[in-house]
């Protein structure tokens, strides 16, 4: 039996039932809405598991599920080393959203990473401390800044409204998710000309992990074979 | 892990070893105050060592090295010179490879005397490498003093120098910034924003605390630095001659007094790595064979500013340093609230030098 584990709720949920749809494997929900048990039609010996999409990247780590469609911003994000514990199958194209970089419009100074980071160095020595950036993806963005070598700044913890921090001064500038920009021009804010960090879609990945049976394997090609992969 | 027997025994004999050359056994508690590291390396140290918090002191870090402990220590003392060794456990995050140990035993010696550096840079060499005798190691060696006397003497603007400076230890933003420096090209978008009247006419509303000051300030200084001259293409290419200088040290040695010449400001430095060398040689170290690298010890989130060393298992490459240690004079600026010492130091991992003894 191999284990796929879906998006519980929400446009992600229902996107990824079409995109199996589509290629003849049917997804639903069995029972009532509220339950988070599910129905496979189309193929024998995979079995639904709904989930949190955040939750999906460790338990593909850990082998609770074998499959799993979650954004590839929370894998990379979530996994240490991602690559070595899963891998991707198919890029879904649905979901996609870019992590960014953005700062106050009125930092008219500031378009690139090489001027953040002039800014930062400039703003520690005046204010006396690291210049501060509000996000949840602090792995995603600390390695990118030293890919980048970008210096003086420091990472701020922001579970959600993230483009309101710079407003309410909690923050300087901002890393977050965001589709079509809308909202970080509402709250005052641009995003740097290289600031992508990633460019997220939903995912279809495979766990790495090497105790899987003969069975299993043999299941995982059938899949592929049916989804076309 | 639980430390092995035998790496608690070799800990003992190096640590006795250097004790036996006039260091004082320093301890230091395992649980550090994180401030002193978070301002010293920034977001960095949060992805290499583990952090904590203790709801009164605050955020502590499990001990990523002794060196940080020693100095603090040794700048409260004020009895110079000094010698210490250590032994103890360290621990670094691992995000990349499993089989790297996370917490492993280090012995150190360091040494702050500044009566004759180059004499005391080749003590702790010797030092590291007589704790290391007999096993099939290959010393690496460079000097981040060249090249940072390099960049102090361009033809520039201080304020591109402290640019330079301040990324010495990032070469891809070093990089960056010597391309830069070394052009007169503005993008359009750059241009229109130095020669506006109004730079702020399409800003947005004034949010966040680094304020319309700051932004004039830097367009001030975006100003100014339109208006230097270039850095010369010769000076360009000679600071790409040090970093991709790769041979024994006499021949680098030899190299970078050629660059001198067209380079005064190294003048110093180079000397300096000249009597290093003939100290060395005082030691019995085989210098000819000495490997010299113009770039190692840039890519390290370490704090060494000057001589720098690593010693490597010789048919495996791909492996961690046996030892490494280098010249950390800053550091101790640094964390001396106003006082400095001329101070070098090294650390031998026991485990890995147990591991290269013929079975």
């Amino acid at each position: 039996m191999l284990k796929l584990g879906v998006p519980s709720k929400g446009r992600l949920m229902e996107k990824t039932f079409d995109w199996f749809g589509a290629r003849g494997i049917g997804l639903r929900k069995s029972g009532s809405d509220r339950e988070y048990a599910g129905a496979v039609e189309g193929i024998d010996g995979v079995e639904l598991v709904l989930l949190s999409a955040g939750e999906i990247p460790r338990e593909l780590a850990a082998g609770n599920i074998h499959l799993g469609v979650t954004g590839s911003d929370l894998v990379r994000e979530k996994l240490a080393n991602w690559n070595a514990q899963v891998s991707e199958l198919a890029s879904m194209g649905f979901g996609g959203a870019d992590l960014i970089i953005a700062v106050p419009q009125v930092w008219v100074d500031v378009s690139t990473l090489d001027d953040l980071d002039a800014a930062a160095a400039a703003f520690r020595r005046t204010h006396g401390f690291r210049l501060r950036i509000a996000t949840k993806y602090h792995r995603l963005v600390r390695d990118f800044m030293r890919e980048q070598g970008v210096a003086d700044y420091q990472l701020v913890d922001s579970q959600g409204a993230t483009e309101g921090t710079v407003k309410n001064e909690t923050a300087e500038a901002i890393a977050d998710i965001t589709s079509t920009g809308e909202t970080l021009r509402a709250n005052g804010l641009k995003i740097l000309d290289d600031g992508l960090i990633h460019a997220s879609q939903a995912t279809l990945f495979r766990g790495r992990r090497r105790d899987w049976s003969d069975a299993q394997r043999a299941q995982l090609k059938t899949l592929q074979m049916v989804l076309g992969l | 892990m639980p430390t092995s027997p035998e790496t608690l025994t070799e800990a003992r004999r190096l640590r006795d070893l250097f004790a036996a050359k006039g260091a004082q056994v320093f301890k230091a508690d395992v649980l550090q105050p994180a401030d002193t590291l978070l301002d010293l390396y920034g977001e960095d140290i949060r992805a290499r060592a583990y952090l904590t918090t203790d709801p009164l002191r605050g955020e502590m870090v499990l001990r990523p090295d002794f060196t940080v402990p020693v100095v603090q220590m040794h700048m409260e003392a004020h009895a110079d010179p000094a010698r210490y060794t250590y032994a103890g456990k360290v621990f670094r995050k691992q995000e990349t490879d499993e089989t790297r140990a996370n917490e492993y035993v280090q012995v150190g010696y360091e040494v702050f005397d500044g009566q004759n550096p180059a004499a005391a840079d080749a003590e702790v060499f010797a030092a590291i490498a007589q704790g290391l005798a007999g096993l099939p190691v290959r010393a690496a060696t460079g000097d981040i003093g060249v090249l940072m006397a390099a960049v102090r003497g361009l033809r520039t603007t201080d304020a591109r120098k402290a640019a330079l400076l301040r990324h010495i230890w990032r070469p891809s933003r070093f990089r960056a910034l010597m391309k830069r420096f070394g052009s007169v090209k503005v993008t359009p978008a750059r241009a229109a924003l130095l020669a506006a009247d109004d730079p702020f006419a399409d800003a947005g509303p004034d949010i966040g605390l680094r304020s319309r000051e700051d932004v004039i300030a830097r367009i001030d200084a975006l100003r100014a630095d339109a208006a230097a001259p270039p850095i010369a293409a010769e000076e360009i290419a000679l600071i790409d001659a040090i970093l991709a200088l790769r041979e024994t040290a006499p021949n680098v040695l030899s190299a970078l007094r050629d660059i001198a010449v067209d380079m005064p400001a190294i003048s110093d430095a180079v000397s300096g790595m000249g009597a290093r060398l003939e100290a060395l040689a005082d030691r019995g170290v085989d210098v000819a064979t000495l490997e010299f690298e113009g770039s190692y010890g840039r890519t390290s989130l370490e704090y060494y500013d000057g001589f720098v060393f690593g010693f490597y298992a010789t048919d495996r490459p791909d492996h961690p340093p046996v030892a490494t240690g280098g010249r950390y004079d800053a550091l101790t600026a640094q964390l001396g609230q106003g006082r400095a010492v001329p101070a070098v130091g090294g650390v031998i991992r026991p485990d890995l030098a147990l591991g290269l003894l013929p079975c």
